[in-house]
């Protein structure tokens, strides 16, 4: 139902598939970028990428021209191509920004890419041919906090960005150097870089900092969630109407679209969960997808008992294991095939899920 | 455990349960520096509202958040002098060995007898439900230990007493 990966004692701060999702690039919370190829008998590490100097906080990986992009906190973004001999290699891109870099994505075609940034801004990126070497634009306003989250639409041309001053904005994030302008859509007719297209507050009196966004696959919805342990859905197909749905749950730190209406978020409380929307575009909480039951640890509880009583002077009333696969908040969440999806977390582990089977094995579960 | 003790201490667990819940989030304002935002309080857009969850007018907890830190400060119960004087030497034992307790913060904010300062990188060492355990913990042990305290005092105190009237 579900394989567990465990990549030591550090935490993961984020992981990036390659296209057929035999390699994974993960970075184990430090300034290093480490290639694994996954083979019979566990992870193969391939290959460290160390340029940065400070910690690494997002990766993505190109699945068709097969480039990885990292971003850190030293303010820098690189792009990284793989040579013949399947070494890796970096290029510098031109951020122009003086603070950290704390998200980056490809968009669709893979011809641009986004970083967020903690000097308030989103630099959309692209190659320069003439001068061989990646340039950035600046979207600056209205961000007034870090951006903590980014998506692209899948035309290539929208950009959503989630911010801490608690709100969600979609720009237009059109490139006239590189290619041709968009056509009117229902996020709306205008397309010059940078133009906020939406703006939604996470709830009507703030309502928290906004951990992760998401477009859905027909790019008329976008998903995002925030501190205060809500997830919301825009429609922009019915005039921007924002469905909010609070949960009883820790705030969640990642989210992704798994079907045309569902949802999976996951974050603090460990354990991944499904939202769906219904008929009339309501959201509702499907089902908590990770039912572990808490393992009871072996031998004998008087002989533990004394154990430790002799050797820290005190019974132990509670044992540490949470009943959850993951042992601490779950930070990334990615998508690695139609119906799989692959978490990791501040536990080091990284947990990959089958849809299929948990629609199979969970009563009245139904992925829409 | 007395009949207010507990609800108090389980809404401290509560609290810090859903306060602890921070990420990595590196200085707006600083270039290449990641400091504690609840210490800083240069954006106010990353704090969150202070609670303060008081038993009686001696004993309460404030618990201040922010996105990547969350400070606790407590304040014990101290019925008369000793027991003052007791829990302030207390707390600067500990309080000047701060970085053998990790989470210790080296200075209690004003009004509190002392101050811890959690942040995104004790979470991602510890467990954070084992965080929580250890405040709880450490509140529910530090009255037991100054009262403890107090009566060794007193014992002692008779002790000297009768071994300095012997003699006349």
């Amino acid at each position: 139902m579900t394989e567990t990966h465990s990549f030591g004692v550090s935490p993961i701060t984020c992981h990036a598939w390659n296209k057929d999702r035999t390699q994974l690039a993960l970075s184990p919370n430090n300034n290093e970028v480490h290639i694994y190829q996954r083979s019979s008998n566990g992870w193969k590490l391939l290959d460290i990428l160390n340029q940065h100097d400070l910690r690494v906080m997002g990766i993505d990986w190109a699945p068709n021209t097969n480039r990885i992009v990292t971003c850190a906190v030293d303010r820098n973004a690189y792009v990284w191509t793989q040579g013949d001999d399947g070494k890796w290699k970096p290029t510098l891109v031109l951020l122009r920004i003086n603070r950290a870099a704390t998200c980056v994505k490809w968009s669709p075609l893979e011809n641009k890419f986004a970083v967020g940034s903690g000097a308030r801004l989103i630099s959309v990126c692209y190659f320069e041919e003439e001068n061989d070497w990646w340039v950035s634009k600046h979207i600056k306003r209205p961000l007034r906090s870090t951006v903590t989250a980014l998506d692209w639409h899948p035309n290539n041309l929208l950009l959503v960005a989630g911010s801490a001053d608690y709100k969600v904005r979609v720009f237009s994030a059109y490139v006239k150097d590189i290619e041709e302008a968009p056509q009117p859509g229902p996020w709306g007719t205008k397309s010059s870089l940078g133009t906020a297209l939406a703006e939604f507050p996470n709830s009507p009196n703030g309502g928290g900092w906004v951990h992760s966004v998401a477009f859905s696959q027909c790019g008329n919805k976008v998903c995002w969630i925030g501190h205060d342990s809500s997830v919301c859905v825009a429609d922009a197909s019915k005039g921007n109407t924002v469905t909010r749905l609070r949960t009883e749950h820790l705030p969640f730190l990642s989210c992704i679209w798994v079907g045309p209406n569902s949802i999976v978020a996951a974050g603090h409380s460990c354990s991944p969960m499904l939202y769906a929307l219904d008929d009339n575009g309501q959201l509702y909480f499907a089902s908590k997808l990770d039912n572990t039951q808490r393992k009871e640890a072996g031998g004998l509880s008087a002989m533990r008992k004394f154990q430790s009583l002799d050797r820290q002077a005190r019974i132990e009333t509670t044992d540490t294991a949470l009943d959850s696969i993951h042992q601490n908040a779950i930070t990334c969440v990615r998508k690695l095939r139609e119906d799989k999806f692959s978490t990791s977390g501040l536990d080091g582990q990284l947990v990959i899920w089958d849809l299929k089977t948990l629609e199979n094995s969970i009563a009245g579960l139904k992925i829409v | 455990m007395s009949a207010t003790l507990k609800p108090y201490l389980t809404a401290v667990r509560r609290t810090l349960t859903a306060a602890m819940c921070l990420e990595n989030f590196s200085s707006q304002d600083v270039e290449r520096h990641n400091k504690p935002e609840v210490e800083v309080m240069s954006s106010k857009e990353l704090l969150l509202t202070p609670v303060m969850i008081s038993r009686n007018d001696k004993e309460r907890v404030l618990i201040e958040s922010s996105i990547n830190s969350v400070r606790v400060s407590i304040s014990v119960k101290q019925a008369d002098e000793i027991e003052k004087i007791l829990c302030h030497k207390f707390m600067r034992f500990m309080m000047m060995r701060a970085e053998n307790f990790v989470i210790l913060r080296r200075k209690p904010i004003d009004g509190y007898d002392i101050s811890f300062l959690i942040t995104n990188f004790h979470t991602e060492q510890m467990f954070k439900h084992k965080l929580v355990d250890f405040v709880i913990h450490f509140m529910e042990e530090i009255d037991k230990e100054i009262s403890e305290m107090k009566l060794s005092v007193n014992a002692r105190a008779r002790i000297c007493a009768e071994e300095f009237l012997k003699r006349f």
